[in-house]
């Protein structure tokens, strides 16, 4: 065979947010998944409503919902395909990248997102109710999952295929973030004994919905601590959900576009996950705790939206024939 | 009902119509009989149930079509009909002949009208048809193209009439679609029926995608090495677009839209990760109103500004050319077997559905006389708009229509109702009798191939004679012998 087929700067973006989209969804179901284990009685609004702070979402919330109670607020997130961060939402925009995408992936991979939207698009009330949400939950994870297995299995490895885990990598990092933050917002009891235990709860369930209980039970200590909680969301090297781990893989991405394809554009975004690394690489999680985690993480959030458009930049939006500049300078 | 369940071909009664599946017909070796018991072996049920799997089947898997209402994005699948549809060794060769004859006529005809203009001189067909046709386009005079070929990509649709006889109804030498159920049917009946299939020599359909490929390479411009073949696309909200995907997948070429093209220095690039990359020959999917705004409506966001320059410079190739679709209009159409016998000096090897012109004192005469058994066509619209069928018009309809010849005569066509040829048919009330057309699909670079067999597409309302998948129709497999059989 001759040298390796160029790719279209569109698909290149379309695959980046495919992934995206996908992992998205995945997540959101973790984030709902773990709320409804949170929801402890006589506080379920505010647990809910948690959901709507770390996804930043208060004044779509308000406009689109306006009642704040538990149901509207599953609704808003499960069903509502006019909520722009719905997992309604979210699988529409990846269908609609996939089918722009359909010349390029695998037959395999457009029939199984294509049946798994349509089973999405139909999702009646009451599956959002009682023990039937989590199920819901698990069916959302595992048809994400089922993707990314088809994409693994079937999807040709060549420039594509880096962006599209770039773009998976990126969200699934800020994800993390998201899901750590949420352990911020949630309440606590106040006697000591009662709080030790309620934490302990909260954490175990923070660990399980980012699939990271069992591996955090092998590397922490007994008595773990919630810095160790913290410390192995973030920087552990080998949990797959980590920051870290994340950033690893994205740097790895990055130099195989600059090295094997000749995508010196990769330049800006390569020097930013450096930093970034070095950031987590230091970090400690015990003065990170008192001196601020939330603020931690959405530096981090901040970083990782700045690097996806570092990648826009670069290979998205800078080749645009003359005339389109022109026009987007008028 | 009973009855039917275990002889699913009860109630099948092609009555005074040809049909395809009959089981006596010449040369078939005994394929439409074996078919035919076969069926009859599967049972109504598992012939339902099969038939219910394998368009869940198409639609999971995308091979749809877009349809828009009222701001809602429907995706359909053409219905498709697992009974399929033959065509004999001998058949096929005299269709595949008649169409490599009808293609050459087709380009010799452009040829001719974008250059010397000869047919027009010797008055075969009128100057003010071509010159003020919208299909004609004056950007093209004295303009050449590779090996003389504008239409590279051309579908035929062929009926049968009652006798049996094949003839032409339509030229599509534009942007033909359909190519792609071909295909699709036959891995759909290949999944879902291979006991119905069993031991039947059909030719191949599978290198449309190979042969598509190396005629848009043979036509790329002079001196390119290994040329860069795109597909030009709408995009997805087009309604063809699953086709696109699936040519440019076959083909194995980049699915491009307008934007991701541009023109610099009179030459086309495409825009990668790695930069502008040169492009040869562009498949188009966009009619040539759209193609550049910069010489044909200005409005156009789907086309490429400058591509027209680019080509007329020789710097890409365009599949078809532009100004293609003259040729496959209605007025022309009626023309086309003086335009075989002008330009090849032979009989048309399918003739015309017979065609009376009323611009010609004989057509109108017999026009004129006849109203009530003919189909009125004005030559300018498309869409069935217009059309008067004698046979289903009032008194008064047929007065009107009268008026109206009368007043503009060369506005005008007429022709037999034909009886098209049917096929048994998987129906609500089980297997019945309904019309079928073919739209064989010939690719034209140096020369030309003919896809065996074609899209078969069915009426699914009893005793309609509309194919057309906007007004209720499907598709069939076409299963053309290859010969013997095993």
């Amino acid at each position: 065979m001759n040298r390796p087929p160029p790719l279209l700067v569109r698909y290149a973006e379309n695959l980046f947010w495919l992934a995206r989209y996908l992992e998205r969804v995945e997540n959101l179901a973790r984030l709902i998944d773990v709320t409804q284990t949170f929801e402890s009685p006589g506080h379920e609004t505010e647990s809910w409503y948690a959901l709507v702070r770390i996804n930043a979402d208060e004044e779509s919330f308000a406009r689109r919902a306006g009642v704040i109670e538990p149901e509207a607020i599953k609704r808003f997130y499960l069903i509502e395909a006019d909520n722009p961060t719905s997992i309604t939402a979210s699988i529409e925009a990846a269908r609609t990248n996939a089918r722009v995408l359909r010349p390029l992936i695998s037959t395999e991979m457009w029939k199984q997102l294509n049946e798994f939207h349509y089973a999405l698009m139909r999702l009646k009330p009451e599956e959002l109710e009682g023990d039937a949400l989590s199920r819901l939950c698990a069916r959302i994870k595992e048809g994400v999952q089922a993707q990314a297995g088809i994409t693994e299995g079937t999807f040709f490895r060549d420039q594509g295929w880096h962006f599209h885990e770039l773009g998976r990598l990126i969200e699934r990092a800020d994800q993390t973030t998201r899901l750590l933050d949420i352990k911020f917002h949630l309440l606590v009891p106040r006697e000591r004994e009662e709080r030790r235990l309620a934490e302990l709860t909260q954490w175990g369930t923070v660990l399980r919905a980012a699939a990271g209980y069992h591996a955090f039970r092998r590397v922490a200590p007994v008595d773990f601590s919630p810095a160790d909680v913290v410390a192995f969301l973030l920087t552990d090297g080998s949990f797959p959900r980590s920051v870290r781990l994340c950033l690893a893989e994205i740097e790895r991405h990055l130099t195989e576009l600059r090295v094997r394809y000749g995508l010196g554009g990769t330049l800006a975004a390569l020097e930013r996950v450096e930093e970034m690394r070095g950031a987590i690489h230091g970090l400690r999680a015990e003065r990170l705790i008192v001196d601020g985690l939330h603020e931690f993480l959405d530096a981090v959030q901040r970083d990782l939206m700045l690097l996806a458009t570092e990648i826009g930049t670069a290979f998205f939006r800078e080749w645009r024939p003359p005339h389109q500049k022109q026009e987007a300078a008028q | 009902m009973d009855v039917e369940v275990e002889n699913p071909f009860l109630g099948y009664d092609p009555g005074p119509y040809f049909c395809e599946l009959g089981s006596n017909r010449v040369g078939d070796a005994g394929a439409g009989a074996r078919i035919r018991s076969r069926i009859g072996a599967l049972g109504l049920d598992a012939l339902r149930s099969r038939a219910r799997a394998a368009e869940t089947d198409l639609f999971n898997l995308g091979i749809t079509f877009t349809v828009y209402s009222e701001a809602n994005v429907i995706d359909r699948i053409l219905p498709f009909d697992c009974i399929p549809r033959l065509i004999t060794a001998a058949e096929w060769r005299h269709l595949e002949e008649g169409v490599r004859q009808r293609v050459a006529a087709l380009n010799a005809f452009l040829d001719d009208i974008y250059h010397a203009q000869r047919i027009l001189a010797d008055r075969v067909v009128p100057a003010d048809l071509v010159r003020g046709n919208p299909g004609y386009r004056p950007e093209m005079e004295d303009f050449p193209v590779r090996f003389g070929t504008y239409v590279h990509i051309c579908g035929i649709d062929i009926v049968r009439d009652e006798r049996g006889d094949f003839r032409v109804l339509e030229d599509n030498a534009r942007t033909p679609s359909g190519v792609s159920y071909v295909i699709e049917n036959r891995h759909l009946m290949l999944r879902a029926f291979p006991d119905l299939m069993a031991g039947m020599l059909l030719a191949p359909v599978d290198d449309y995608g190979q042969r598509l490929r190396a005629a848009l390479t043979e036509i790329a411009p002079d001196g390119v090495a290994d040329p860069c073949v795109v597909l030009l696309s709408p995009g997805i909200y087009n309604s063809a677009y699953f086709e696109h995907v699936f040519l440019a997948r076959e083909m194995g070429v980049p699915l491009v839209e307008g934007r991701d093209l541009c023109v610099e220095n009179d030459r086309v690039f495409m825009l990668t990760t790695s930069g502008l990359r040169p492009v040869h020959t562009i498949y188009r999917r966009i009619g040539d109103d759209f193609l550049d705004p910069m010489v044909f409506r200005s409005d156009s966001i789907l086309g490429v500004p400058g591509l027209i320059g680019a080509w007329r410079r020789g710097h890409v190739a365009l599949a078809n050319a532009v100004g293609t679709g003259v040729a496959d209009d209605k007025a022309i159409y009626a023309y086309m077997p003086r335009i075989i016998r002008y330009y090849l000096g032979e009989d048309p090897i399918l003739p015309n559905v017979e065609t009376y012109i009323c611009r010609e004192h004989e057509g109108l005469a017999f026009t004129l006389a006849h109203l009530a058994e003919l189909v009125v066509k004005p030559v300018g619209e498309s869409g069935g708009y217009g059309i008067t069928i004698g046979p289903r018009t009032s008194r008064a309809g047929l007065e009107a229509a009268r008026a109206a010849l009368l007043a503009d005569p060369a506005n005008w066509i007429s022709q037999p109702v034909v009886g098209l040829s049917v096929g048994p048919t998987l129906c609500e009330e089980g297997i019945r009798a309904r019309h079928l057309d073919l739209r064989p699909f010939a690719v034209t670079g140096r020369d030309s191939w003919v896809l065996p067999g074609g899209l078969t597409r069915v009426a699914l309302k009893g005793g309609s004679l509309i194919v057309n998948s906007s007004q209720g129709g499907g598709s069939k497999d076409t299963w053309v012998l290859a010969g013997a059989e095993a």
